[in-house]
């Protein structure tokens, strides 16, 4: 492969990861087509069930939220050649900030520093939480897939305990905290968009939605435009060459899963803040794997993962229509989605690399779209 | 006393159930990972095996045919996961990551299609599962005091599938020891080029290494839904793959050590339950999470290098290029 002419620059960013969404989709339909049911009919009944239907445009945009929190924590971390599997555990302790943050200044602030030092506190208990895997990492070679996928299991036991012990709510059986105090909720689209006269459908979107918009620009500025960035990026290229440049290689991976960690964080500030008001056990539900689609989706780049949480959001959204509208096929097609895309958007990302090379260098007669 | 020693001998009773799974599972890992491959799917590979298993059984009425159908389904995501990183160099890890996100849908989806139940398959009949075996001699032995206790009730009486995991340790250890295959093997995950420089094929060697881990992985399938239980139920893998992978981490890549993990992390699991709510001596009552979350603090205190040194294969992990 590394013979052939590379691809044009758009093919790469746009056409290929496109055959492979296909790819994906096509097997999925095929899988929906052995089942015996119409996979044109439930593509359809997923894009309505996630973009027309009343409310449906703000559920989509609600899981976009998390999407793009949990898809910035793997990219930030694939930038350093870093594999972060445990978004789901960072995202499940991010929780626990906002639930400290609202015992010690909620009584005491007004709501804006309120729901700010929660915003911080979450993104400083995820940041904490990939800070010990990045530190194994970096300095005991211990390799970050593994104990991420470790610090997983250990934050679903570390919440059950949480949730069903010290933290739950008195008087109640399931394992879920108190509520948090009303001055710590984030308003939802509903509220924030009364506030100027408009009338927009109940979902549980809500303003995270905006601080995700925010953690997108952030990432861009991080990576392209700071010096930290060309560090992560240096040492996801070479580390070899970073260290002989330099970078502070183990410095740079323990940043790099800290910040990864902040990012998946945040996704506790959408279901505790937003949503939920309080902690309750699985409110991550996978949401963190997830994360690693869109990243790989997303090409680690904002824009990119925009719109692959948006691709996400709607599958999420729309798959939960087709309970409603088919007796066989469930919103369980989505993991099976959710497999296919990692699949041909992932590992086998160039699968199509050459017989694409092949055509386009036939029909564009070679030569003017090197670069 | 001999309360105590009941206790004790069905606790272990217990854990050999629970190690089983963990057991083929952690020979796959092995046999992957030695071979230069990482394997997060054993997951994935366990889950679907334990479908189909119960799914191909629950249809035609034969446990050895859902065995055979288990085998095959885990063997083919073995393959996928192959054909994405060997012959197409795709990221091992992302490929592992799919096929367990694969396998999660498509037991659903297939079990609802297929039963209509949720996702659940049928409860089988005692004659379409592994049932326990009488081993010979039980009723002989039973007259010796100590020894016809342990030999009834620790030794006899597992399903089959108990015992040829029991056997697939020393089997795995001598394949990957003591036979040319193995030295190969070994070869090939520590360094790919020498082994292509002296004329094997990187490539089917590392596809031959997973399509054992595949037929491990399709036996444990099999044993947790046509043996252990009686059928199908989603995620009804738990987790376990990702502990049969510490078990490899915790055994050094090495099939003997890894075994006595297996057994470790089965005894914690077969514990939990019996010490829930029990008030112990000196300690108190300890919470069942930090029993669940133990081998996984194990095996992050091992890889740090707390204790004892993990030594993987060197080349773990790295597509072969030429």
């Amino acid at each position: 492969m590394s013979v052939r002419k590379p691809l044009p620059r758009w093919a790469d960013l746009i056409l290929l990861p496109f055959i492979n969404l296909c790819a994906a989709f096509f097997v999925c339909g095929i899988v929906v087509w052995i089942i015996g049911e119409n996979p044109w009919n439930a593509l359809i009944v997923m894009i309505k069930g996630a973009f027309i239907y009343p409310g449906s445009l703000g559920y989509t945009l609600y899981y976009t939220t998390n999407f793009i929190f949990t898809g910035l924590a793997v990219a930030t971390a694939f930038h350093a050649n870093l594999f972060n599997i445990g978004g789901e555990g960072q995202a499940y302790v991010g929780s626990l900030g906002i639930l400290l943050a609202t015992a010690l200044f909620a009584p005491y602030l007004p709501g804006i520093f309120v729901i700010l030092l929660c915003i911080v506190c979450s993104a400083l208990m995820g940041a904490a939480w990939a800070l010990i895997p990045g530190y194994l990492q970096a300095k005991r070679g211990s390799h970050v897939v593994i104990t991420t996928i470790m610090f997983n299991f250990l934050a679903s036991a570390l919440m059950v305990w949480l949730l069903a012990g010290p933290l739950i709510q008195i008087g109640q059986q399931s394992p879920q905290s108190d509520l948090i105090p009303k001055n710590a909720h984030l308003p939802s689209a509903e509220t924030f968009f009364g506030w100027f006269g408009i009338d927009v459908a109940s979902s549980p979107l809500n303003l995270s939605f905006m601080v995700a918009l925010i953690a997108l620009f952030v990432f861009w500025v991080l990576i392209w435009k700071t010096r930290l960035g060309y560090e992560i990026r240096a040492v996801g290229k070479n580390q070899d060459a970073a260290n002989y440049a330099g970078i502070n290689v183990s410095r740079t991976i323990i940043i790099t899963m800290t910040i990864s960690g902040a990012f998946a964080g945040l996704l506790a500030i959408n279901e505790v803040m937003g949503v939920q008001h309080r902690a309750i056990l699985n409110f991550t539900a996978g949401y963190g794997f997830t994360g690693i689609a869109v990243a790989l989706m997303g090409r680690n780049h904002p824009i990119g993962i925009f719109f692959a949480s948006l691709l996400f959001g709607a599958l999420f959204q729309g798959g939960a229509e087709l309970d409603f509208e088919f007796k066989s096929i469930t919103r369980d097609m989505v993991l099976l989605i959710q497999g296919m895309i990692i699949l041909f958007s992932g590992a086998l990302a160039y699968m199509f690399n050459p017989a694409l090379s092949r055509i386009l260098t036939r029909v564009l007669k070679g030569g003017e779209h090197d670069d | 006393m001999i309360e105590f020693f009941f206790q004790f001998l069905w606790a272990l009773d217990a854990t050999l159930r629970v190690a089983t799974p963990l057991m083929l599972c952690a020979m796959a890992g092995i046999f992957s990972e030695r071979s230069g491959i990482v394997d997060i799917s054993l997951e994935g590979k366990l889950l679907s095996g334990a479908f189909v298993a119960a799914t191909i059984a629950s249809l035609t009425g034969s446990a050895w045919l859902g065995l055979g159908g288990a085998i095959c389904a885990s063997v083919l995501m073995s393959l996928l996961h192959g054909f994405a990183c060997i012959t197409h160099k795709g990221d091992q890890v992302v490929s592992g990551v799919a096929i367990n996100f694969l396998a999660s849908g498509l037991t659903v989806i297939l079990g609802i299609a297929i039963f209509k139940r949720g996702g659940q398959t049928p409860t089988l009949s005692s004659d379409e599962r592994f049932r326990p075996i009488e081993l010979w001699f039980v009723d002989i032995l039973d007259n010796i005091p100590i020894l016809g206790s342990v030999y009834r009730e620790l030794i006899s009486g597992h399903s089959l599938l108990v015992y040829v995991a029991l056997i697939c340790v020393p089997v795995a250890s001598f394949i990957l020891y003591r036979t040319r295959f193995g030295l190969r093997l070994r070869a090939v995950g520590e360094s790919p080029i020498a082994v292509d420089s002296a004329g094997v094929s990187v490539t089917w060697l590392r596809y031959r290494a997973l399509i054992v881990g595949g037929v491990f992985c399709g036996i444990a399938g099999a044993y947790l839904s046509i043996s252990h239980g009686a059928n199908f139920v989603r995620e009804m893998s738990a987790g376990k793959g990702y502990i049969a992978l510490a078990a490899v981490i915790f055994g050094n890549w090495r099939p003997i050590r890894a075994f006595w993990a297996c057994l470790m992390f089965g005894f914690l699991d077969a514990i939990t339950s019996r010490l829930q709510g029990v008030d112990l001596p000196i300690i108190g009552e300890i919470p069942s999470q930090l029993m669940v979350a133990l081998p996984y603090i194990m095996t992050i205190l091992l890889l740090s290098g707390f204790i004892g040194r993990p030594s993987p294969p060197s080349a773990i992990g790295l597509p072969y290029r030429k």
